[in-house]
C-alpha cells in the first residue's frame, strides 16, 4: 500500500478495533441505558472504519473493499494504535480508553475535515460530530467516577494508569504521516498535543484527579507490532471468514 | 436483584420529533442526575433520527390522576359532544385541521 492508501487505512482500523472492542460491552454494561451509550459508541465507530477502509481500498486500487480490509488481514497487518486494542477491563478502563482516544479523534477530524482531499474530508466532517458526543460521554463518566466514591475514585484512577502508555502513539508522525503532509491530506498530530493535554488537564481538574505519572511510552501499533490482546479479538471478530471464507448472508 | 434504594432514579423522556410539533412522551430511563438522563434519553430514544429536542423530567415530580376517580373526571364529558368543533363546515382548500 502507498502512503495515502496506508494513512487511510491507519485511522479505519483504529475505529474498527475500538468499535469491537466496545462491541464486547454488549449486554454486560452496568445498567441498560450504558449498554446502549457504548454500543452506540461502537457502531460510530465501526461506521467510521467502513468510510475510512473502503478509502483505503480505493486508493489502493486491488480491488480489496471495507470488508476484505477488516476481515481477511491478519495481526501484523493491522496498523491501529495500541490504545484502541487494550482489553476493555472495568467500565472505568473502558471510559479511561476512550476519554483518551476521544478527545485525540475530536481534534484529528477538525483538522482532517479542512483538508483538500474531499473524500478525507468528508469523512471526517461526518465523524466530527459523532466524535464530540463520544468525548462528552467519556468525560462526564470520568469526573462522575473520579469524584464518585472511593471505589469508583480507585477504578478510574487505575484505568487511567493502565491506558496512559499508550497515549504518546496516537501523536507520533512517521514516514506516512509526513507523506500525507506533504500531499495536503494529512494532520499534524504532534501540533495536536498540547490543545489535547489541555483538554484533558481541564476534565481530570473537574474529576479532582491527578494525571497520571509520565510512563515509557509504547509504541509500535502502526507498524504492525501489537500486543497479545489484538490477535483474540481477531479471532473472534473474524471468524466466520477465517471458517467460511467469502459467505455472505 | 440489586438493592432498588441504591438504583438510579427513574426519568420521563419527551421528544420532539421535529421543530413546530410538541415534545411526546416516548417512555423512561434511570439515570443518576438531569445530566446523564439526557445522555441515557440520547442514546435510548433518539438513535433512528426520531427527533431534534429531549425533555427529561423525575417521574417522582409527576402527579397523576387516581384512577379511582376516573369516573367523576371524565365521564361527564361523554354526552358533550358540542365541544368538538364538528359543527363548522370547512372549505375543502383548508388543509391540516
Amino acid at each position: 500500500m502507498d502512503a495515502l492508501a496506508t494513512y487511510a487505512l491507519r485511522m479505519g482500523d483504529d475505529s474498527l478495533i475500538l468499535g469491537q472492542r466496545l462491541s464486547e460491552w454488549c449486554g454486560h454494561a452496568p445498567a441498560l441505558e450504558v449498554d446502549l451509550s457504548l454500543a452506540n459508541v461502537a457502531l460510530d465507530q465501526i461506521g467510521q472504519a467502513t468510510h475510512f477502509l473502503g478509502l483505503a481500498g480505493e486508493i489502493e486500487g486491488k480491488g480489496r473493499d471495507a470488508d476484505a480490509l477488516a476481515f481477511r488481514r491478519d495481526v501484523m497487518d493491522f496498523t491501529n494504535c495500541l490504545l484502541v486494542e487494550q482489553p476493555n477491563g472495568d467500565f472505568a478502563q473502558t471510559i479511561a480508553r476512550q476519554f483518551l482516544f476521544s478527545h485525540y479523534q475530536v481534534l484529528l477530524f477538525a483538522e482532517l475535515s479542512a483538508v483538500k482531499d474531499a473524500r478525507f474530508a468528508a469523512i471526517a466532517a461526518k465523524a466530527a460530530k459523532e466524535v464530540t458526543y463520544h468525548a462528552a460521554l467519556a468525560s462526564d463518566w470520568v469526573v462522575r467516577l473520579g469524584d464518585g466514591t472511593d471505589e469508583s475514585r480507585a477504578r478510574m484512577i487505575a484505568g487511567l494508569d493502565w491506558m496512559w502508555r499508550f497515549v504518546d502513539e496516537l501523536f507520533a508522525l512517521d514516514e506516512v504521516d509526513t507523506a500525507a503532509l506533504e500531499a495536503g491530506m494529512g494532520v499534524d498530530k504532534m501540533a495536536l498535543r498540547s490543545a489535547w493535554d489541555h483538554r484533558i488537564d481541564a476534565v481530570l481538574a473537574d474529576a479532582t484527579l491527578e494525571g497520571p505519572a509520565p510512563r515509557r511510552a509504547v509504541l509500535g501499533g502502526r507498524s504492525g507490532r501489537h500486543s497479545e490482546h489484538l490477535g483474540h479479538l481477531l479471532s473472534e471478530m473474524q471468524f466466520l471468514q477465517r471458517a467460511y471464507p467469502g459467505a455472505t448472508w | 436483584m440489586s438493592d432498588p434504594s441504591k438504583e438510579w432514579p427513574l426519568w420521563e423522556v419527551f421528544v420532539r420529533q421535529r421543530g413546530g410539533l410538541s415534545h411526546r412522551h416516548v417512555g423512561s430511563v434511570h439515570a443518576a442526575d438531569a445530566k446523564m438522563a439526557i445522555e441515557h434519553a440520547r442514546d435510548t430514544y433518539t438513535r433512528r433520527l426520531e427527533g431534534v429536542s429531549l425533555w427529561v423530567v423525575p417521574s417522582a415530580q409527576i402527579t397523576a390522576s387516581d384512577p379511582g376517580d376516573a369516573a367523576a373526571l371524565f365521564d361527564p364529558a361523554e354526552d358533550k359532544v358540542y365541544r368538538h368543533p364538528t359543527f363548522y363546515s370547512i372549505p375543502d382548500h383548508i388543509k391540516h385541521i
